[in-house]
């Protein structure tokens, strides 16, 4: 049997605020263990919560960022269970009221642009680290104890949860990459999937094609890359399936992505454990967003991705171009060098072309290099008016990249420019046409078939410099 | 006078300012007064006697210098032992917190210290200030000064005790459910719980976040008010601190009660444990002010039959994440286990008593899965429903009065065996506390056996001013001295 | 629930269970007595469910405050000798935990 897999995902984005959520510690994961800690963060008897602004206008940022509606009443509420890296044994998260609601977020699958709805975005805290020590395994039990950092604790977190509206795995990579683009555009987190800033579990089901009912849900966690989350949910359809296929019953659980095992394994968990007892945190007021204040927010937003690749694709980029300028730090750039003059098409070309794999291959930053718009408005002129052909001008750029100079500098020193003086060219083409008596009369009773011919001896005769176009117009009059 | 620890807040800071006797001298009366009283009381954890003459050195050189942060400045007070003090053990009456040494002050600490107070040390308490007569202290009991067999009440019994014994002038105590008001009034003093918000809660050691607040013990009315305005006001570390002015708490006080509209809480007078003795009193105090020129009428509020029901899910159910933070990893008490679940559960169970583990449970479930509508919110509620009972009636009247508590002290362990016998003992006072309104409690009198007797006063929100206006009444028509009757085995006559 | 009169409903708790939520171990002695006490005070407590609620807000806050916030501001944090010196169990600067059963 053939079976459909139905995917939610919940990510979950730590904001890149000066200071943490609820206390004045600042949020900086470079420093040394429990050096970034207060009475608040560190859950001291006596201390309390203070919202930090900033955190929950960047939460609205994302929810619009998400086309979420912003809840005109919110509230904080704790959330009860016992874990050593927490440091009160209860997170003050949101429950029932969160800040954000009723998104969506479009992204481009097999079958076209796919809308994944998102549920809620909701602000909490972020926990401390624990460092496993000793024993021989992989898993956190086998440890012989763990040694607790708590700078990281109580930094601002956001979670993101999707309708259970993907159905592949190739759509899960997609929909958190276009998650990923959105809060690096908003600028309000590195969401970096190495260090952990940004995170996400997966819950998954699989039915018959065709079939409307859901399956039981399994939840993974531990999935740290996209790779690692592609790969997860692939192993995971495959081994629902098998069990379905075998005539077995898919148990509701939580499994962990083994990254090195390549497959997905189930979790001890108590029943109790899901007990939270979330109730609403008496130490915090509740949260009343007026339009005033979301229409502030609003405003405030830059472009977003999807924004910038319409916008992109407004000016003839195709949508692969557009999307790969929308993603990096390319858009800046190419934004100043066509406002300077550049071709749209030939600055995204050589920016998602030879720039890409040049920064790619050299380990730098586009920043880092020495181009500047002004050199691809520059290279774009000469390769439009012919004084550059298209290969030519993609050697020069190569040039600019590695720090040659200018544009028209590095192909004077390279010999690189193209004859496009007509009168110089005549000259040359007048030399071919007498050289090649026969071909030159086939010309004059209108064989187009010599032309291409008649072209290939300019460019001989020009040692490769004459610009084939202005050539054949020559000789075509 | 022949004895400094006797003074009033009020005497002790003219005797300061007439140079009749120092800081240091003072604050020595009161060691004096402790060394006596504390062998029966047992009204301190922690008496911090370094500190506490720096504390004096200080103001006296303040004196000198001319500096006068005011009615404070010089004068020894008593903190209970859930506000953290940096650099000074504080324990909230726990095992799981002995030996604790917190980095840093409550703010009530820190405004005391700019208001040149000096902190003489640190009371008892029941652990965790869940309880009504500090027979909860992991540390062993407090005992009433008045009678050394009866409770000072509590959970604030040590602050209580002090004040009346005279080994501190003034305190500060932490209520509840009647925590302060409650051993107030069986310890023959001034309790004040102020409007929630009035006072920030930075730094004290969390019981139930939404019914806690911070308010002063003194030997009168207008000492109350004194370190009641001391302690007042914004602060941006309480989310739930009021930012707006804080009401000039003395404005009313001498000025009578003519004209005032006074309610008399009918479901508060008599009834299934109530001393009719306690009863007779708060009605003989409403006559007074009646005669003095206030206008009398019942007033019913039929949702605090319901006040008690409904703190006994919401307190726990506050406390059981609260106090989720004692877990053996970062301060205090660890019993040691083979894994980290294990520690937890083994220093939670050898650190925290009786009393603090019953309500622990207690809230657990009224929040777990499948109750929390039936119990927590359900008591959400009848919060709503008691607030509207106290808005209705102050619609008709400025203050309300009630006995603070249905009966006078009564012995050590009569009720330690049957807990919601003990938990009725805050009948009266609860509903504040949902309500979050201010209430006091004023000594009137005594009862038969020799106990203090207190009536309660309570207000709208930020009525403080009116409330303190008609206990200043209240304190002028009785009379009460509290001094020459003390038990003599606590302090000699 | 909440419109039903009368006496309230017999109350169910599972103590063990509870208390390992709660992360507290008990005595044979203190889990007799509290299975004794408890369903005592529920049984009290229940009686808010006899109330007619309907159509009222639950209230968690006694003041009516909304949007209380700090500027996002760093300031000082607290010195970690200090902060370690009451830590049961310290190494590398961190506070060590026995091994850890629960993956969170």
């Amino acid at each position: 049997m053939s079976y459909q897999a139905v995917i939610g995902i919940e990510t979950h984005v730590e904001l890149s605020t000066r200071s943490k959520m609820f206390c004045a510690c600042p949020v900086d994961t470079s420093s040394p263990p429990n050096t970034n800690v207060c009475p608040v963060c560190l859950g001291l008897p006596g201390a309390l919560p203070v919202l930090n602004e900033t955190a929950v206008e960047w939460a609205m940022m994302i929810g619009h960022g998400l086309n979420c509606s912003i809840a005109d009443h919110s509230v904080m509420s704790r959330k009860n269970y016992f874990y050593p890296d927490m440091p009160k044994n209860y997170q003050i998260s949101q429950y029932d009221l969160p800040l954000c609601i009723d998104g969506h977020l479009e992204v481009e699958s097999d079958d076209g642009v796919r809308r994944v709805g998102i549920t809620r975005v909701h602000m909490e805290e972020d926990t401390g680290k624990s460092t496993h020590v000793g024993g021989s395994g992989t898993r956190i039990h086998d440890a012989l104890f763990s040694l607790v950092d708590f700078n990281r604790a109580g930094t601002p977190l956001m979670e993101i949860v999707s309708e259970p509206d993907i159905r592949t795995p190739a759509e899960a990579r997609a929909f958190v990459t276009e998650l990923r683009e959105i809060v690096l555009a908003l600028g309000v987190s590195d969401a970096k999937l190495e260090d952990g800033s940004m995170r996400f579990d997966g819950n998954i089901s699989i039915r018959p094609e065709g079939s409307e009912s859901l399956g039981t849900k399994v939840e993974i966690k531990n999935m740290n890359s996209m790779r690692s989350l592609q790969q997860a949910l692939d192993h995971e359809i495959r081994r629902q399936s098998e069990i379905l296929e075998s005539g077995g019953e898919v148990v509701q659980e939580t499994r962990h992505w083994n990254e090195d095992t390549g497959r997905t394994e189930s979790m001890r968990s108590k029943e109790e454990a899901f007990d939270y007892r979330y109730f609403p945190e008496p130490d915090l007021v509740p949260l009343a967003v007026d339009p005033d204040w979301d229409q502030r927010v609003k405003n405030e937003l830059p472009e977003l991705p999807s924004q910038a690749r319409s916008r992109y694709a407004g000016l003839g980029l195709d949508a692969e171009a557009a999307a790969l300028i929308a993603r990096g730090d390319a858009g800046a750039l190419f934004a100043e060098a066509v406002s300077a003059g550049a071709d749209p098409k030939l600055a995204a070309n050589w920016l998602t072309g030879e720039v890409m794999a040049w920064t790619r291959r050299e380990n730098v930053e586009l920043a880092a290099t020495p181009l500047a718009a002004i050199h691809l408005a520059e290279l774009s002129s000469m390769q439009l008016d012919g004084r550059l052909s298209a290969s030519a001008a993609k050697d020069v750029l190569a040039g600019v990249l590695a720090g040659e100079g200018a544009p028209a500098d590095i192909a004077e020193e390279r010999d690189l420019l193209q004859l496009s003086d007509a009168g110089a060219l005549q000259e040359i083409i007048d030399q071919v046409l007498a050289d090649n008596p026969e071909a030159a009369e086939k010309l004059k009773q209108g064989d187009e078939k010599v032309l291409g011919f008649l072209v290939g001896q300019v460019m001989r005769a020009s040692g490769g410099k004459a610009d084939p176009k202005l050539a054949r117009e020559l000789l075509g009059t | 006078m022949s004895d400094f620890a006797d003074l009033t807040i009020r005497q002790a800071g003219e005797g300061l300012r007439a140079g009749e006797f120092s800081a240091t001298e003072l604050l020595e009366a009161v060691h004096k007064r402790a060394t006596m009283t504390e062998a029966e009381l047992h009204a301190y954890l922690t008496i911090d006697r370094n500190g506490a003459a720096r504390m004096a050195v200080a103001a006296e050189s303040a004196f000198r210098r001319g500096e006068d942060a005011g009615p404070l400045q010089g004068i020894p007070v008593a903190l209970k032992d859930n506000m953290v003090t940096r650099g000074v053990e504080t324990t909230a009456g726990s095992k799981i917190l002995a030996g604790w040494i917190p980095p840093y002050d409550a703010t009530v600490v820190s405004r005391l210290q700019a208001a040149g107070a000096v902190v003489v040390g640190k009371t008892n308490l029941d652990e965790f200030a869940m309880g009504s007569s500090t027979e909860n202290s992991a540390y062993g009991p407090t005992r009433n000064p008045w009678n050394p067999d009866t409770v000072p009440g509590g959970s604030s019994g040590g602050s209580a005790a002090t004040v009346a014994a005279g080994s501190a002038l003034g305190s500060l105590g932490s209520d509840t459910g009647g925590s302060i008001r409650q051993p107030a009034a069986f310890c023959g003093v001034v309790g004040v719980k102020p409007t929630y918000g009035l006072v920030s809660r930075y730094g004290l050691i969390a019981f139930a976040s939404s019914l806690d607040q911070i308010g002063p013990f003194a030997r009168t009315v207008d000492d109350a008010a004194v370190l009641l305005e001391a302690i007042a006001g914004h602060d941006p570390m309480d989310s739930t601190s009021y930012s707006g002015e804080v009401p000039d708490l003395r404005s009313g006080l001498g000025a009578g009660v003519q004209g005032l509209r006074v309610g008399l809480i009918a479901e508060m007078m008599g009834g299934e444990g109530y001393d009719p003795g306690v009863v007779a009193a708060t009605r003989q105090i409403v006559a007074g002010l009646e005669s003095a020129g206030a206008t009398v009428a019942e007033v019913s509020m039929p949702s605090v039959d319901y006040a008690l029901s409904a703190y006994y899910l919401i307190a726990p159910a506050e406390c059981s994440a609260n106090l989720a933070r004692f877990d053996g990893v970062r301060y205090g008490l660890r019993v040691t286990g083979s894994t980290t679940e294990e520690m937890m559960a083994n220093t939670r169970g050898e650190g925290f008593g009786p009393e603090v583990k019953r309500r622990i449970l207690l809230g657990t479930y009224a929040l777990s899965a499948g109750y929390y509508d039936a119990y927590y919110a359900q008591a959400q509620r009848v919060r709503t429903m008691v607030i509207g009972d106290f808005e209705r009636a102050y619609e008709e009247v400025d203050v309300l009065i009630a006995p603070t508590t249905p009966t006078t002290a009564f012995r050590l362990g009569e009720k330690a065996s049957d807990p919601l016998a003990m938990y009725l003992s805050d009948i009266c006072t609860i509903p504040s506390n949902l309500s979050g309104h201010p209430a006091m409690s004023v000594p009137v009198g005594l009862d038969e056996s020799g106990l203090p007797l207190g009536v309660q006063v309570l207000a709208p929100a930020l009525g403080e001013p009116v409330m303190f206006r008609v206990a200043g009444e209240i304190e002028r028509q009785a009379s009460f001295s509290h001094r020459a009757r003390l038990a003599s085995s606590v302090v000699p006559r | 629930m909440s419109e039903d009169a009368g006496t309230p409903p017999e109350v169910d708790i599972d103590i063990r269970r509870v208390a390992r939520l709660a992360r507290i171990s008990l005595s044979v002695d203190e889990l007799a007595t509290y299975e004794e006490q408890l369903p005592v005070i529920l049984h009290h407590a229940a009686r808010v469910q006899a109330l007619p609620t309907e159509g009222i807000e639950p209230t968690s806050h006694p003041l009516p405050l909304v949007n209380v916030f700090r500027s996002d501001a760093v300031g000082e944090c607290l010195d970690r000798d200090e902060v370690l010196a009451e830590a049961p169990e310290v190494q590398d600067h961190q506070f060590v935990v026995p091994r850890i059963m629960d993956e969170a």
